[in-house]
């Protein structure tokens, strides 16, 4: 689950016994100035684009079969060719990235917000609450990832639901991870104790005060965790328990490609670049964001 | 002792809802699991002897706790495909998959080792800055894909390994299993690259390490006995808690290269629908997980003496 961390590092000595560096922060960097942010925005843009704009950039349908023109190579009519149903490989390219892509960014929205509150619970009120909910963190983290959501989706029925289903049950513990540990540090500052004698209710000061000067944390995490989610998404769909086809998925293009391999290899190559690229660009952003959120850590 | 004694005290809530969750996962099934599981199989009859081995028919608690009886006796359930007990064919299966395991943990520590001291030797020049943009590429790779291409090349195009299988006797294992366990390896990896050169500059920037430069030690001699010595500990850390990555990775690989393990079964099992073999295979992967979770704090408490004294 941990399939990110960023550990603190200690800054170099001669950095900290620079005179401007004591005098305050070094310098504030825009987010457009930080390169790893910036070439991740613009792929993530394009990336979004060519999923959005899908039927823009293709005229044909991904589901309709031409039984007539199968397993054709690349040409200017079909960009990358054929299947074996005679679908256009580039049209069944665009519109799975949308559906992955699609399922991905709505299935990181609910762990995200149960794994804060949950957190943050836990991290401000400690005690019994605090056992109760990190042993059930334990327990879900004791099962592997993908053991735990093709097993959950199995039993649930392959399908989208129960996509969302299981990530929402495995992924929230990262979360409420992350946002506890930050809690349990946070709780102890001033502001906090200064909003405690003012007299204002435990919700107020953890939603008001609290959790947005944690939140960054967990949106840091969030973006290895999509690109986690796209890869469980591709991989229940590999195993054809994810979209059920006809609906274009990569994973199960990478799938139906594998039989072609030596033959059209650009069947099965394409779809995974395209999950690479993707992961690539969230990568960035997460990097470029931890370095303005943290500056002096790698 | 007391570490190891409260470490396998924690044990115990964690091993009993493991359970808990494996045992519940019939209850996720939509609609009588025992009809929807049995598909077009379903008779009254057969539907009946579901009800009765799963004792669906009785109070939530008086089924867990028929799970546990059965479980404690190493009853795991019949398999509804091949007729024979879930529990003997995860037992069969099981020497593949920590075949692959090990083998992957061993290639994994071989690639981020090399790869986190070159970064660290000199942060920030270009060789830091190389491999640091190994894990952006690394984490959104599909490694069902990555193994689906190395078959590509290696296997088919030049045929340095077999397609597929486990191969025969030690030397028949490394080498048909050096496909499977690479890819799982460099799945691994960046998650492992990353913390071991973080960790690796926080000791080049410790005191031990001023005080040995000062005394006059430098170059391979400072990075070996001093650096990598202290980084090695967190190494073991990252492979322990990234060990469910680790073991999950082999269920997707163990399936594109045919290796007879618990993971080709878990995947087999789920196209038989035979429930019983996948909530079997299940429980044994949560086990796995938290015994080598175990075994690493462990190790590392054998490590690093600081780890004790702190408890």
């Amino acid at each position: 689950m941990s399939a990110t961390t960023f550990p603190s590092e200690a800054p170099p000595p001669e950095f900290v016994t620079e005179p401007e560096a004591a005098a305050g922060p070094r310098r504030v960097r825009r987010w457009y100035t930080q390169p790893a942010l910036l070439g991740g925005v613009i792929l993530l843009a394009l990336i979004l684009a060519a999923a959005i704009f899908a039927p823009l950039l293709s005229s044909y349908n991904p589901i309709t079969q031409n039984l007539t023109n199968t397993l054709q190579g690349p040409s200017a009519h079909h960009l990358l060719g054929t299947d074996q149903l005679g679908r256009d490989t580039f049209a069944r390219l665009l519109y799975g990235l949308r559906n992955d892509l699609r399922i991905a960014f709505i299935a990181v929205l609910l762990p995200f917000l149960i794994g804060v509150v949950l957190g943050s619970i836990s991290g401000y009120f400690g005690g019994w609450v605090d056992t109760v909910i990190m042993r059930i963190v334990d327990i879900v983290v004791a099962f592997p990832f993908y053991v735990l959501v093709i097993a959950l989706v199995f039993v649930l029925g392959p399908g989208q639901r129960s996509i969302y289903i299981a990530i929402t049950l495995i992924g929230w513990v990262s979360y409420a991870r992350i946002i506890r540990g930050e809690i349990l540090v946070a709780k102890r500052q001033d502001y906090v104790l200064a909003a405690q004698s003012g007299g204002l209710s435990s919700v107020r000061i953890m939603a008001r005060h609290l959790v947005p000067n944690v939140i960054s944390q967990a949106i840091l995490y969030a973006m290895s965790d999509i690109v986690q989610d796209i890869l469980a998404i591709v991989t229940l769909g590999y195993f054809g328990l994810g979209v059920p086809p006809p609906t274009p998925d990569l994973g199960s293009m990478i799938n139906d490609g594998q039989n072609f391999l030596t033959t059209h290899w650009q069947l099965t190559t394409f779809p995974g670049l395209a999950v690479v690229i993707v992961g690539l660009s969230l990568s960035l952003i997460g990097d470029g964001l931890a370095d303005i959120i943290r500056p002096g850590q790698a | 002792m007391t570490f190891v004694f409260q470490r396998l005290l924690m044990l115990i809530p964690v091993a009993i809802g493991v359970t808990i969750i494996v045992f519940f996962m019939i209850h996720l099934i939509p609609g009588d699991p025992a009809r929807t599981i049995l598909g077009i199989h379903a008779t009254p009859k057969t539907v009946a002897i579901l009800h009765k081995q799963w004792g669906l028919d009785r109070p939530l608690i008086s089924q867990y706790w028929l799970f546990m009886d059965r479980l404690a006796h190493g009853n795991l359930g019949q398999s509804l495909y091949y007729s024979t007990p879930a529990a003997g064919l995860i037992v069969d299966r099981i020497p593949a998959t920590l075949w692959l395991v090990v083998y992957a943990a061993i290639l994994a520590i071989a690639i981020s080792v090399p790869m986190a001291m070159i970064a660290a030797s000199r942060k920030d020049a270009i060789r830091d800055h190389i491999v640091r943009a190994v894990p952006l590429v690394g984490l959104g790779m599909p490694p069902f894909w990555l193994a689906i291409l190395l078959i590509y090349v290696f296997a088919i195009n030049v045929h340095w390994f077999p397609t597929s299988g486990y191969g025969v006797g030690i030397v028949g294992h490394l080498h048909s299993m050096f496909l499977p366990a690479l890819v799982v390896a460099i799945a691994l990896s960046p998650v492992v690259i990353r913390s071991l050169r973080a960790s690796m500059l926080n000791v080049l920037g410790a005191e031990y390490i001023t005080t040995a430069k000062s005394k006059g030690v430098a170059g391979p001699a400072l990075f070996f006995r001093h650096v990598l010595r202290n980084a090695v500990i967190p190494a073991v850390t990252v492979l322990g808690i990234n060990i469910g990555f680790l073991i999950g990775g082999t269920v997707v690989i163990e399936n594109v290269f045919a290796i007879p393990g618990i993971g080709q079964l878990m995947i087999n099992s789920i196209f038989q629908r035979d429930f019983p073999v996948v909530q079997g295979v299940t429980l044994v992967f949560g086990a796995l997980v938290v015994l080598v979770n175990l075994l690493a704090d462990l190790s590392y408490a054998a490590l690093d003496p600081r780890v004790r004294f702190d408890r």
